[in-house]
């Protein structure tokens, strides 16, 4: 038993990295597949709000100690990115990184290079820290538009307004009765990162708050 | 509601985010095969219900997930201080009742 508790001899420990993606293609369903979202949208005359799913994305959660130099510096070379301080966020093209916890962070990448990311990380850094592909947990809703932010405002306590929550800031808090990481990606946009199993639920919700605004699901908002 | 400052987050948050965790500074008897019953049952059952001052530990749930204490008045319901886990409190029932008679 003491064998199993003592901690790795070894400088590296083994972990099983594998690329999460098939090499044949197969059908993949996210999260909202279910809802066929295509075929909800409700026609407003103007909408004001438009909201869709940026499914299938690659998510990636880095954990590890913010004070170490070696791992910002690890992170940076990895993905181009730096580790964001506090509520805060940052995007390159194909990337974004949110602070979720003062040793935790969410990476969103394209599905397809969500391996090479992993392996990109895994070779930069070293020590005390942990990567794991968390893609089939949760997935993206992107809602936009003018009224973008009374959706937001009907649906949880946090305060939304520009002067608390400014473009780039990413926040856990209540989204309807669960939960969401909110970031504020340009004025009018929003992207809310939700766990599968309430997507059904955070995507209705959203619907009905959404459709006294003029709501429209809209397929190409990437 | 409380409006509870997370010491992690950094900013106030509303009491929907957060959950009660019971007592802080709860120390585990450091040689639990030699302590009494007595010491192992109140560790592990009994726990303090003062009028007044009370540290708590509680747990931004829906939000950075870590735990942190509060200091909280029981009576008035009032949030004295916050502050992170394995830190101590700087207001306590001592030093309030001899700040009171000084």
């Amino acid at each position: 038993m003491s064998e199993v508790l003592e901690p790795t001899k070894n400088e590296e420990a083994l972990i099983a990295v594998m690329d999460q993606n098939p090499v044949q293609p197969m059908p993949t369903e996210s999260p909202m597949h279910h809802l066929k979202l295509g075929a909800r949208s409700q026609g407003s005359n103007v909408p004001t709000v438009y909201a869709g799913e940026l499914g299938l994305k690659g998510h990636l959660v880095i954990r590890g100690d913010a004070d170490n130099s070696d791992f910002r510096k690890g992170v940076e070379v990895a993905l181009g990115l730096g580790l964001t301080d506090t509520l805060q966020s940052a995007e390159s093209d194909s990337l974004s990184i949110s602070w979720l916890a003062p040793d935790e962070w969410l990476v969103i990448c394209p599905l397809d290079e969500a391996f090479a990311v992993e392996t990109a990380l895994r070779n930069s850094l070293k020590g005390h820290y942990s990567v794991v592909n968390v893609s089939g947990g949760q997935t993206v809703v992107r809602l936009t538009g003018a009224n973008a932010v009374n959706v937001l405002k009907k649906s949880s306590p946090y305060d939304f307004h520009e002067t608390h929550f400014p473009v780039g800031k990413v926040v856990t808090t209540l989204f309807g009765k669960t939960q969401a990481v909110i970031r504020r990606k340009d004025k009018e946009t929003w992207d809310l990162v939700i766990r599968r199993s309430f997507a059904d639920y955070a995507w209705r919700w959203l619907e009905d708050a959404a459709s006294e605004y003029g709501f429209q699901v809209a397929d190409n908002l990437a | 509601m409380f409006y509870i400052y997370c010491p992690y987050c950094k900013e106030h948050r509303e009491e929907e985010e957060f959950h009660a965790k019971g007592q802080a500074h709860i120390e585990r008897p450091a040689d639990p095969d030699s302590c009494t019953d007595k010491e192992w049952g109140e560790y592990l059952y009994f726990r303090k219900n003062p009028r007044g001052l009370h540290h708590e530990m509680w747990v931004h749930a829906v939000g950075c997930r870590k735990f942190f204490n509060v200091t909280r008045d029981t009576q008035t319901y009032e949030i004295k201080e916050v502050y992170k886990m394995g830190e101590r409190p700087t207001i306590t029932a001592q030093n309030q009742t001899a700040a009171k008679q000084a």
